[in-house]
Formats: structure tokens, sequence, C-alpha cells
């Protein structure tokens, strides 16, 4: 085994040209278990967590790319408008690992229980990668293929990920059987986005990927619409459109029982998690009418 | 591969296998065991310690991600004859029982209260969520918390 | 929550004195186990069996052997004497040689410079296995057609309590059935240990453990080495809760050290050392409680069954334990209770805190609270109306001696102040079940309230004949008199290290004192378990200061009467002086031109074993506790925040306060992760959750602030009237944090741990179709004993 320490992004494309089999490690989290564990004995590992590069955020044409080694320490400390995005963050492990864990290496490993990945797919978010030949940008939904397989060409590294800003309230929830510590039994994450006058939700821990509830969303966001709540945040929605919603974002979830817990407590808890992320979202609007109050998604 | 790491101030360096943890090299080489191996896994926070002054598990670092970095480790706390006012305070309390805990909630305490002087006790449970202790109930650990907050902080707030 | 801060004073008996391995261990500098470092020293490695039941066609380490770094592999046909090691019954391979009985069997070792070649050659060694048939259900087990774990049949043990007459007439009867999961310890240190081989032929091994004399005791004949030539040393422990007391590495230390000559380091990373260490035995309990309308207890009946998996280790005392516990700390005139402990090929379980009592207690409490329901009356009030009291006698017939303030204890735990409701308060997620999952904003809560009393005994019982001992030496040095202890007592963290060393201060007034690290060249102190140290080894140490008392003062009379100076009066010490009445006469250091050592060994009173009925006078002592939880459920989700425990123990005296209050606290976060969220899950024998991110731990997110007073009622005929405190608060508050839970709920929750499932009714309670049939045996000892296997720790005792 080797480790490869490239000092630039450019030296660490070239690497992974040279070195397709070549493992990436940033923060550690997920890989370091495996060599620990010794499930894993790659032929070279390559630390980026050096790479400037791949430590920056910044806005751009009413996007934010938020670098693939930004850790979620920073995220809660530096981008705290976007509050779905914290409160993953926030639910991350600990304190030790929210220094070191990234967004990319949630979607290097591409686990279904990843925390910040439900957010992402909420965003709509694109994942940017790179190789020496280029970079390359691919909507989540096609880099997320399978229980822990990504759509990555071995000689890319991924460089970020890219979403448009959008304006309205969301939320982030995680389900486990303890308080703190744990993988998600079931996550969701819920965002409206205001200008295009649609709600998005997506899924974790209750498919092989990421799942987006659309039927649900598509409905729920008409129903609104018929409400007259995209202009007025007040305007109530029916009891009937809310239940519609819960029953399904419930049905979309593809869970199977494992040693975190069963299939039915999934798809109820998907079910209950939508309820309420719906109603924080629907209260906020109330509470902070019009777009300069409401919370960026 | 050979590292060189700046620990507890003072360069140190070993030849390791490439695959090793910070952790191991710290105990193993470097003759530092203050930091334990209770789950090798980042779920337990017997192992921490600081890399560029940011509270990590020394477990899920990678040697070579730690070459020519700074590490600090519970050793680097208590001076010459006294002890730091953390680990005072975790006597005074009770806080240690068999103690293998001890080291990773020492420097997760000495890290918050230094981001944080006063901490409630939403904010101090949170912070140390990620340090697992089985022989305390961690009673007297947030006593310890508590007692080396108001020693520290100096003035009425 | 007030700030426990610490005055200085004499720091004798009954003062909250720091720890004496403290300062070490706040600095990082405490040597555990797995800290240990010695020049030129190999890193030894377990290979394990993968199936739970198999024969072994064939073993080819040759692969191994050859690999560059590696220094020995060793089988079983490389034991040089004895094969088979155990606690109570040596009836456990050292290395499998034909046959595996559970997966994670030793099958192999090796030793090898460094533990990544370790683990490469491990990986080149060849078992060729022939799968069997395993038993992995406790139930199927008892099926005459199950698959044998050993040749003389799956039944370890089975005890029958006939007390009264279990056929009274009763006005009520309430029926319930109750399961318990695999629990276990999760010490933070690992197994840990070094052995280094010596000049004599003989090895010494530093080694994290329970009970030195009984390891060496397991050790030295698989050594084929005579016990002198063995001497174990106690290594820093990082927590033992019973994980420590069977052998785990020291042997295979042992034998890689003397075949290398080379110091043999052997550390478990967690995932191993859940194979490493026994677990807490899985119960299935059946119970009936009959009572008079009034109240009044009549009748109990229970049938106990538990999973001992795939050896012995001290899987026959924990259903004794559970057994003679399973009434509760009640007065029943009558009762039949049987239980029975049986073999499968799954892990072997043994001792965890609480040892059979604690499942017990999840189901008489349970019943007492049932048929409070059934009777219209107040569960605190039914438990009081029942409880023992000293004088009461027990289903086995043996009358309670001792201390049993089982009122106080109760009536002082419901006074405790109820927690401030603030499910209403606006805040962060996490004052909410669910924490830092952000699931909740305070909808769908319930509080619910439940009160338990548990009991537990001290010391070992069914008449064993424990015993410590303890050599103290009262040493003029010139920087100032020093008193030194020797003792083999094992300090894994519960502090007994402290208190022997403020029982000297006490006993012989003097302030400096000096704890000799513990190995077996002093006599055995028994184990750091069954929450018997304070007796056993705080007795010896007692009596030893006694000793070296009475011979200081009958150094001084000849020294002083050889002076013509008359003592009047009784001699005692205080302040460093030996007084005469009232009068001070010298400084002691005057009289210690030479040492003073005396050797004493304590033995707690007799206790006698159970006869073919369950009579007996089976335990030396009783603690007893009350819990009352305090829980907020979110009854969507199923998520469970604990508010508060209060808690009430009784404690005899307390030796050191703030001592006795940390073991309270820890002891009760044991029992919520049994309630919440502890199992070892198993699929047909295989551990499935073998590491810290799915056998979980209660983190500091999930417990909650602990109030604890103590009722001090001393015990007669113990030093300091003091009852050992680790265990009663592990014993009782599983059942009362899934009292508050039914409470909050309405459901059965008849399962410990319980998820989420289970607390929104999507799980149903547990089911069965009835007990099994009780097996047919010779009688209540365990069966290994009639076909003539080998006693283990009983060796020790010669008994």
């Amino acid at each position: 085994m080797d480790v490869l320490l490239p000092r630039t992004l450019d030296e660490a494309l070239t690497m992974k040209a040279a070195h397709p089999e070549a493992v990436p490690i940033a923060g550690g989290t997920d890989l370091m278990v495996e060599l620990n564990f010794d499930r894993r004995r790659p032929q070279h590992l390559m630390d980026i967590s050096r790479l400037g590069d791949l430590t920056v955020w910044r806005r751009e044409d009413g996007c934010l790319f938020l670098g693939a080694g930004v850790t979620y320490a920073r995220i809660v400390r530096e981008l705290a408008t976007f509050r779905p995005l914290v409160e993953a963050s926030r639910s991350v492990g600990s304190p030790q690992i929210r220094n070191r864990a990234t967004v990319g290496g949630n979607l290097g490993t591409a686990s279904p229980a990843g925390d910040a990945l439900p957010v992402l797919a909420a965003y709509d978010a694109d994942v940017v990668l790179a190789s020496a030949a280029g970079t390359r940008a691919i909507p989540w939904s096609a880099f997320l293929v399978g229980p822990k397989r990504n759509a990555m060409s071995p000689d890319e590294l991924i460089l970020g990920v890219r979403w448009r800003i959008a304006t309205g309230p969301g939320s982030f929830s995680k389900v486990g059987p303890r308080n703190a510590m744990v993988i998600a039994v079931a996550s969701l994450c819920l965002v409206v986005d205001e200008a295009r006058r649609e709600v998005r939700v997506a899924l974790g821990s209750v498919g092989p990927t990421i799942l987006r509830a659309r039927d649900a969303e598509a409905r729920l966001s008409r129903a609104i619409a018929e409400a007259g709540g995209w202009d007025d945040p007040v305007a109530p929605l029916p009891t009937r459109a809310v239940e519609e919603f819960c029953a399904g974002v419930a049905a979309a979830a593809r869970p199977i029982d494992d040693v975190r817990g069963t299939a039915a407590y999934r798809r109820h808890a998907s079910g209950i998690l939508a309820r309420r992320a719906l109603s924080w979202a629907l209260e906020d609007r109330r509470s902070s009418p019009g777009s300069t109050g409401a919370a960026r998604g | 591969m050979r590292i060189k790491v700046h620990v507890n101030g003072e360069w140190k360096t070993a030849d390791v296998w490439p695959g090793t943890s910070l952790l191991f090299v710290l105990r193993e080489h470097f003759g530092l065991a203050g930091a334990k191996n209770a789950c090798e896994q980042g779920e337990c926070g017997s192992c921490s310690v600081w890399l560029d002054g940011t509270l990590v598990c020394a477990c899920l670092v990678l040697a070579a991600q730690a070459h020519e970095r700074e590490v600090r480790t519970v050793e680097s706390l208590a001076g010459e004859d006294r002890l730091h006012p953390v680990q005072e305070a975790f006597l005074a309390s009770g806080a240690v029982q068999c103690g293998f805990c001890t080291p990773g909630l020492v420097v997760a305490v000495a890290d918050l209260l230094a981001h944080h002087p006063s901490p409630d006790e939403a904010e101090v449970r949170e912070a140390l969520s990620g340090n697992l202790c089985r022989c305390t109930g961690y009673a007297k650990i947030l006593d310890a918390v508590r007692l080396a907050s108001a020693r520290t902080r100096g003035g009425s707030r | 929550m007030s700030l426990r801060t610490v005055p200085r004073t004499l720091a004798g008996v009954g003062e909250s004195v720091r720890r004496i391995d403290g300062v070490p261990k706040v600095k990082g500098a405490f040597s555990f186990g797995s800290d240990l470092w010695a020049e030129g020293m190999l890193w030894g490695h377990t290979v394990r069996s993968p199936h739970p039941h198999a024969r072994i066609r064939s073993i080819d380490v040759s692969q191994a052997l050859a690999t560059s770094g590696v220094r020995a592999v060793l089988v079983a046909g490389d034991v040089p004497g004895r094969k088979t090691f155990g606690l109570e019954f040596a009836d456990q391979p050292v290395l499998a040689s034909d046959r595996v009985r559970y997966a994670g069997e030793p099958v192999a070792i090796l030793a090898a410079v460094d533990p990544e070649t370790a683990r490469r050659a491990a990986a080149r060694i060849a078992v060729d296995y022939e799968v069997l048939p395993a038993v992995t259900d406790m139930a199927r087990a008892l099926a005459p057609a199950a698959p044998r774990v050993h040749e003389f049949g799956n039944v370890l043990r089975h005890i029958r309590i006939v007390h009264g007459n279990p056929e009274a007439s009763v006005d009520v009867w309430v029926e319930g059935y109750y399961e318990t999961g695999m629990q276990d310890q999760a010490m933070l240190g690992p197994e840990a240990g070094m052995a280094i081989p010596a000049e004599d032929g003989g090895v010494d091994l530093y080694v994290a453990t329970q009970w030195l004399h009984a390891d060496r005791q397991q050790v030295a004949p698989c050594l084929a080495l005579p016990h002198e030539k063995v001497r174990l040393h106690l290594a820093g422990v990082g927590g033992a809760f019973g994980a420590r007391e069977d052998v785990s590495m020291h042997i295979h230390a042992c034998l890689l050290a003397l075949r290398t000559r080379r110091p043999v380091r052997m550390v478990y990373g967690r995932e191993e050392s859940f194979f490493g260490h026994v677990h807490r035995h899985p119960s299935r309990i059946w119970m009936r409680h009959g009572a008079a309308r009034d109240g009044t207890l009549v009748c109990v009946r229970a049938r106990i069954l538990v999973d001992g998996g795939a050896y012995a280790s001290s899987s026959s005392a924990v259903i004794g334990n559970a057994s003679t516990f399973a009434a509760g700390p009640y007065e029943v005139p009558n009762a039949l209770i049987e239980g029975t402990c049986v073999y499968t090929n799954n892990p072997p379980c043994g001792a965890m805190r609480g040892f059979g009592a604690v499942q017990v207690c999840v189901g008489y409490e349970a019943q007492m609270d049932k048929l409070a329901r059934a009777l219209g009356q107040d569960p605190v009030e039914l438990r009081r109306r029942n409880a023992l009291a000293s004088g009461s006698v027990l289903v086995t017939g043996q009358v309670l001696q001792g201390s049993a303030p089982v009122r106080e204890v109760m009536a002082r735990c419901a006074a405790l102040p109820m927690p401030a409701d603030d499910r209403r308060a606006t805040g962060d997620c996490l004052r909410y079940p669910g924490g830092a999952g952000n699931v909740s904003r305070g909808e769908a809560l319930r509080r619910g309230i439940g009160f338990a009393v548990g009991w537990k005994n001290i010391a070992y019982s069914e008449g064993f004949d424990d015993a410590s001992e303890a050599v103290v030496r009262l040493v003029g040095a010139p920087s100032g008199v020093r008193a030194e202890v020797y003792t083999a007592a094992a300090e894994v963290g519960q502090g007994i290290h402290t208190l022997l060393a403020q029982i000297v201060r006490t006993e012989l007034g003097v302030e400096t004192v000096v704890v000799h690290p513990p190995d077996t060249g002093v006599g055995s102190a028994g184990s750091s378990s069954a929450s018997r140290q304070t007796m056993m080894s705080g007795g010896a140490v007692q009596l030893a200061c006694v000793g070296v008392r009475e011979g200081l003062f009958a150094r001084a009379r000849r020294h002083l009467e050889g002076e013509g100076v008359p003592l009047r009066g009784e001699l005692r010490i205080e302040a460093g002086w030996i007084h005469a009445g009232s009068a001070p006469v010298a400084p002691i250091e005057r009289f210690l031109g030479e040492p003073i050592e005396a050797t004493r060994v304590y033995h707690h009173r007799p206790t006698t074993p159970l006869d073919a009925t369950g009579r007996g006078d089976p335990h030396v002592a009783f603690a007893f506790a009350a819990q009352r939880a305090v829980v907020d459920v979110d009854t969507e989700l199923g998520l469970v925040r604990v508010v508060q425990i209060a808690t009430a123990q009784d404690v005899g005296r307390a030796l050191n306060p703030q001592g006795v209050f940390g073991q309270i606290e820890g002891g009760t976060a044991q029992g919520l992760g049994l309630a919440l969220m502890e199992e070892v899950r198993l699929e047909e024998g295989i551990i499935k959750n073998a590491s810290f991110t799915d056998y979980l731990i209660p983190t500091i997110l999930d417990m909650p602030p602990v109030e604890a007073t103590l009722v001090e009622e001393p015990e007669p005929g113990v030093p300091f009237g003091a009852k050992g405190v680790g265990e009663p608060s592990t014993v009782v508050s599983t059942a009362a944090i899934v009292a508050a839970l039914r409470h909050a709920t309405g459901r059965q929750l008849n399962r410990v741990p319980i998820r989420p499932d289970d607390l929104i009714g999507l799980a149903p309670p547990v089911a069965t179709s009835g007990p099994p049939p009780a097996p047919e045996v010779p009688g209540p000892a365990p069966i290994p004993k009639y076909h003539g296997l080998a006693a283990g720790q009983q060796e020790i005792m010669g008994s």
C-alpha cells in the first residue's frame, strides 16, 4: 500500500489518471473504518484533505458551489442560511466527526444513509466531477446509482456540488435508535422553493439510494396552488392534501428490514417525518411572510 | 513510509505502514499512549486529539494526513507541576472511574471550554455526544465541566 | 444539581476521598493493559471460527508460518498441558481441536512483528470445516432431537424451588411473559495483556482482569507449569462489568511468549471483543402472581429459561441467582420457581453486572404493576404492603438476617422531587426524543412515570467459601510513617484501591498509604464482582490493620514497660500517636525501627447450596434499590427521552459517598441501555452488530440526571456495616424505565430492549405458547458436575 500526497488539484488529477484504482481520502470517517477493520486494502490511497480547491464554497450565478472538502463543522459555522444543510450537518456523528467528515465523502461512499445526501437531492444539486481531461456536472440522481455505488469514472475526483439557491423554508430530520451518533434509520429533507412554486422531498435510508417522493411533491405543489398558498403564505392547506402528501411520501419509500430497523417502521417514520417537515415549513412561511424573511433553501 | 509530525511542540518522525492511523502512530511509535483505542471507528471519542488545532478522532486520521502537521494530545495539557483546570475538575468531581474514556473526554472538554467558556447544559451534552463513557453515566462528567467552566471563567458573568 | 467538591481531611472511611489513581488517569499516563510495551515484543493474533457449529477436519498453518515476520503459529496440538479451562467447569478448549461450538471460538493463534503482518498471516491459515447443524434457540435446545452442544446434552442446570404450598388458593391471578435480550458489557478498554517469558522457564502475565488467582488457576495447568512459575500482575483495567471474569487472551499470550521466548502483547479490537468475552444471558420468563383481594401476595409461580451459549462460564451461578431472586423483594408465602440454563451454539454467556437478578426484575416488577392494575391499587402502595424486612423468610427458606430497609428505600425514592415539566419550552431539538436528529419540536409527546424495586446478593453464594487475603505493613520511613497495602484485589474503576487506603487511614491513623500493584505474590482477594470487594477485601485489610495495631501495641508495651513507663487504659492510635486512655504516649514511628506486618484472610459467614427443592441459606447479604423513571415518548415515532431517574439505594454505610453515587449513576446507565437500545443481535449464531455503530450504548444525550439518595442502615456482621453498591442500580433501572414507557404508551412492552416499533404498536408484544417442559435432572447442581467434569474456581477455595 502506498499513500499519494498531491499538493494541488492538478497534481491529484494527474495521479488519479495514472492510478485509477487509488482511493481518495479526505475526512477518512468512512475509509479509515474500512482500513482499521481490515475490510479493505487498496493498492494506493490518495490524501486529498489538503487541496485548497476542494475546501472552498462560493456563490456564483444564483447558485452555491460547495467544495467536496468542506467539513460539516464549517458548513454549520459558515452556511447558516442553508438550514436543511445545517440541520443535516449538525446531525452527523460528533464534533470530532464533523470536524473531518465532508459532503464529498458522503457522495464518494454513496450510502443511502449518508446524512447530506437527502439535502442535495432536495436541492436538486449537481455533482461536479473533475479529471485530467476536464470537468463535468451530472445531476445527483445520475451520480447515486445504487447502494454504495456511484457513477464516477476511475480517473475522476469529486470537485463539489452545485445547486440553484432557492428561497423558502425547509428542514432535515433523521430518525435513529438513540439521541446522538446514529446511522439514520430513516431521514427526510423537505425544501419549499418559492420561485419555482414547488415542494421537494428527499428520503434517506429507506431505499437502495436516495429517493425523491416526486408524485407526492407534485400533488402537494398543486394543492398549495389551488389553495392560493403560493401567493398567500397564510392561506390554509386542506387537511386532505396534507394527509395525501404524507401517505404519498410513505408510499415512495422502498425500505428493507436490516439490523438497524424494520421496513414497516421505516415506511411509517417517513410519513411522520413528512408531516412534521411540512407543518414546520408551513409554519415558517406563515410567521415570516415575504421572500426576505423566509429562510434560504 | 516516513512521516514527520509536530507533536506537543516537538518534531517526531517514524517509519510506518502506509495504512496506519494517527492513533497507532501516537501510541506505538511516539510513545504517547494517552489517546486510547476503544472502537477504532470514531464512535467513542477515546482517541480525541487536536490536529492543526481542531478536535478530531485520531483513529480516523491516516498517519500520512498528519505529515508535517501539528498534533496535540492529552499529554500536552498538564504543566510540569500542575494539572490543567479540566483535569483538576475531573478529579474534584469524581468524574473518573476506570479512566479509559478520560483522556478523550479531557481533550474534548478542554476544546469546548476554549471555544465556549460558559456553555449551557444542552451545549455541553451536544459537544460531548461523541465521547462514550461506560462507567460514570456522565453525571459527574457534567459536574466536572461545570466546575471547570466556573473556575476558568474569571470574573462574574 | 450541586457541585460536589472535596475538602482535605483525614481521608478515611466515610469521606468522599479522591481516587488514588486519579492523577495518572486524567493525564493519560495510567497504563492500561492495551498500553503495555516491551522491547522486542511481538503482536499476538487469534483466528476464530466463522461457524457456530462445525467439525474441524484439518488446519493448515504452513503458509502463515512461512510468512515473513511471523514467529509462531499454534493450534490445539501445541497446548502442552490441560486442553481446556473454565470458571466453574473446565469445558472450554484453549484452542478448538476437533470441534467448534460457537462462531468466534478460537482455533489458532500466531505471533508476528507487527499487527498488519499478523493479520495477513492469519488470512493464510486454512481451516477445513465440516459445518454441523447448530442449535441457536434456547427453547429448541431442550427438544430431544436438538443438536447436542456437549455429549451430556444441552441442559447446564435446572433448579426447582418449592416454598409453602404452590397450589394455595388466591383471589386474583395475573400472568405474564417476558423476554430480555443479550447485553454486552461494552467496557471501553478491550481485552489486553502482555506475556513475558521468564528465565526460570515460567512466564509473567500482565493482564487486565477481575481475579488474578482464578486466572492463574486456569492458565498454569494449560501451560503445564506449576503455579509458582506463572505469575500474574494486574495491568490497568478499562472497565469490566463481568466481561473479564473469564480467561480471554491469557493462555494464548503465554503460549506464544513461551514458544517465541519474546514478550507477546495481545489486544482485541472492538469487533473481536464482542466474541472475546461472555455476555448477559438472554432470558424468557413466564410468571403468575396470585394475591388476596387486599393486595397481599399469596403465590408466585415462575419459569425462567436462559441461554448459556456454548460453554459453561459462570452460567450455573447466574441461573441460581435468577431463580432465588425471581419472587422479588417481597414476602411470598408460597412459590414454585423453576430455572433452566441451556447450552446452545450461541456465543457463551456469563457474568454481567446484576448476574441474573436483572432479568427477573424485569419480570417480577411488570407483574407487580399488573397486579396493582387488576386490584385497583396504587403500584407503590402494593409494593410497600408486601415488602421484605429483616426477619422475612425467603422462598428458599433463608431467613433474611441482615438489614432490609425495603420500605424506607421505596419511600425515600418516591419522595424525591419530580422534574420540572419542560415539554412546552421552546428550544433545541436536543430536549426532545430523537435528540440531534432534529425530528421533533415537541409533537405527540406523552410523559410516563414508572417505579420499580429490585434486589441483589452481595458476595458469592450457594456454599462457595469465598475469602480475601491482605497484607498491611507499617513502615517508619525516613520521610515519615507510611502504610503499605498488598492485595490482589482488582481495581476495575469501581474505586476499591481508594477505599482500601481509606480503611487503612481510619484503622491506623496514618495519612500516607501506598497500595502495592496487585499480583499473585499475595494470596487471592477473590473476584472484583458480585459487589463483594468492599466486604471481602475491605474486611481483609481491616483485619490486617487490626493485626498491625496489635503488633504495634505489643511492641510499644514491651518498649515502654521496659523503660518503666506503665500504660494505663486501652491503647489506640490517633493522629500518628499511641494513646493510652485519653493520654498521648508516643509517636508511632518510635516503635517502627522495624516494620510491622500482618497478613489476614477474611471469610464471610458460611452459606449453603440449594437442595433438591431449592431450600438453603444461599446468600450472604442483600441490597435493595428503588428507582422512579420519568420518560417522554414521541408516540408517533416511538422515540424516547428519559427525563429523570430518581433512586434510593440501600448501602449499609457509604464509605466513599462520591464513589457510591458514581456507581449508582453508572449502573443506572447500563440498565437504561438494556431498556432502550442494547442488544447483541444474533442470526443463526452469528453476531450481526459487533461494533459500536450498531451495538449502541447510551451517549451523554441519552442519559438523564440521576437524583440519588442513600439509605444507610448498617448491615450487621460485615466490615463497617457496608454493603456493596455496584449492582443494585443496574438490577432495577431497566424495570423502572419500562414501567414508565408502559405508562406513557399504554402498551404491554414485554421484551427489552424496547424498539420504536414496539412503542408505536407496529410490533405486537412477544407471544409464547407456554414454557417448555422442565427437564429431568439428577439434582440441583450443574449437570457437568454429575459427569465428573473438573471444577474451575472451586478448586482455589478447596471446596
